[in-house]
């Protein structure tokens, strides 16, 4: 029995929606927070977590039912699970394979770690970072984040 | 010049920087050339921070080009205490002036007041950010003593929290200025102006003593070191002592050395230096008025 067909006991294949493979192992709930998936909306959800990988020993796999998910959702997902591609399914066969591509800025989605930032305060603005070549710069306090992004992901 | 907002100094191009210095050479010869140029302007001042000479030399500044300010004088007489957001002080504020000055204690604070009015923002400071007008008149000031081609300067103190360095430290990587960075090491430059500055191709030399360097230097940036950025009054006292300077120190020092610091100070520059023609920081001081008049000029024309 290969691996793959090993996922297939855990998680079986869904008809329609998003199948994001390849997650950095441990990181899918992190990668559920960034998408705003908390389980109260209509979407069935399923999750894989520390699945063996031929390719990087073990990953996490997420599966959303019923939404695809665009190109700028998933491409936040670069910062904290930078193997990970995306395939949309309809009808049980993938339609669309991509991979996910770092964006220049990212909005929204992290916290500034600098508590003195004006964007950690009451003010009715969203966090945004720059993307640099290894990490993120805060774009109101210049607070570059280099390790650890997953730390500053914004659940709330 | 094209920008609407001064935040950063790193916005500014050598050239950009240069004509508001040249600008403010040429006020500085003639003043009254200028006295009426913006007759009916009004500048809004919002200092959330206490403030004596940048707070006082944009009023000066404004009023000696023919305008006037109208302020939100203490924070704590303001809506702000009434718990308002800055985003929408500044857009009342907005209506009642042609320019905004922002002094802020939250870094970004002055970046996100320009994302929401449509007049010029000028940043006087935000919290550890960056003071990118005190910048231009202490280049104002290092090139009248020393010039801005081909030196060394030398910048001590509180390197980690010190809106002035960061700003000035910026800025010099347009010239042909070669940087020494002298602190305690806890107070060393962050990481943000650190990236800033390998991304110019500046080299960023730090010493832990002046006396490596002090030789080398024509010009000595002094900047003060907080007390609160330490645990305890012993740690703090043995590190300010550290990092201050007096005659017998800068006994090694190029006799041209021109000492700057952006004041107040507060014992970490001896006033025995102050008749010595080290001592330029009260012309660095009375420079703000002329520079800010040519940065408001070129801003407000």
């Amino acid at each position: 029995m290969s691996q793959d067909d090993d996922h297939q006991l855990r998680v079986s294949k869904i008809r329609d929606g998003t199948v994001i493979d390849h997650v950095t192992a441990g990181r899918a709930l992190t990668v559920l927070a960034i998408l705003d998936i908390d389980g109260s909306g209509d979407e069935t959800v399923s999750v894989a977590m520390n699945v063996p990988s031929g390719e990087t020993g073990r990953k996490d796999i997420v599966k959303v039912e019923g939404r695809e998910l665009n190109q700028d959702e998933v491409d936040v997902l670069s910062l904290i699970a930078p193997e990970a591609t995306i395939n949309i399914v309809r009808e049980y066969e993938v339609v669309e394979k991509s991979r996910v591509d770092r964006p220049e800025v990212v909005l929204g989605v992290l916290s500034c770690p600098n508590r003195n930032c004006i964007s950690a305060g009451a003010e009715p603005i969203e966090s945004r970072f720059s993307v640099l070549t290894d990490g993120v710069r805060c774009a109101y306090c210049e607070t570059i984040i280099r390790a650890e992004l997953a730390e500053h992901i914004d659940v709330g | 010049m094209r920008h609407d907002h001064v935040l950063s100094t790193k916005q500014f191009s050598r050239s950009e920087i240069e004509a508001v210095l040249d600008r403010a050479a040429e006020i500085d010869a003639d003043p009254g050339s200028v006295a009426d140029r913006h007759a009916g302007t009004l500048l809004g001042l919002l200092f959330f921070e206490p403030s004596t000479r940048t707070k006082m030399s944009f009023e000066a500044a404004i009023k000696r080009l023919g305008g006037e300010v109208v302020d939100i004088g203490p924070v704590g007489a303001s809506s702000v205490e009434k718990g308002e957001t800055l985003a929408d002080t500044v857009r009342v504020v907005e209506g009642y002036a042609d320019a905004l000055v922002l002094r802020h204690p939250s870094e970004g604070a002055a970046r996100m007041a320009s994302e929401f009015v449509s007049v010029p923002v000028l940043n006087a400071g935000d919290g550890a950010g960056q003071h990118p007008t005190q910048t231009l008149l202490d280049l104002y000031t290092i090139r009248e003593r020393v010039g801005l081609t081909d030196i060394t300067i030398g910048i001590m103190g509180d390197l980690k929290y010190g809106r002035t360095v960061h700003s000035l430290a910026e800025a010099l990587t347009r010239f042909d200025v070669s940087q020494h960075f002298i602190s305690p090491e806890s107070l060393s430059l962050p990481t943000n102006v650190r990236y800033d500055l390998h991304e110019s191709g500046a080299q960023v030399r730090e010493h832990t003593e002046l006396d490596a360097v002090l030789p080398e230097l024509d010009v000595l940036y002094v900047t003060r070191i907080q007390r609160e950025r330490f645990p305890d009054e012993n740690e703090y006292r043995a590190v300010a002592g550290e990092f201050g300077i007096d005659r017998n120190t800068l006994a090694a020092a190029n006799e041209d050395l021109a000492v700057m610091h952006p004041l107040p100070r507060v014992d970490e520059v001896a006033p025995d230096l102050d008749s010595t023609p080290h001592a330029r920081y009260f012309e660095q001081a009375h420079n703000g008025v002329p520079v800010r008049m040519a940065l408001l000029d070129t801003l407000l024309s």
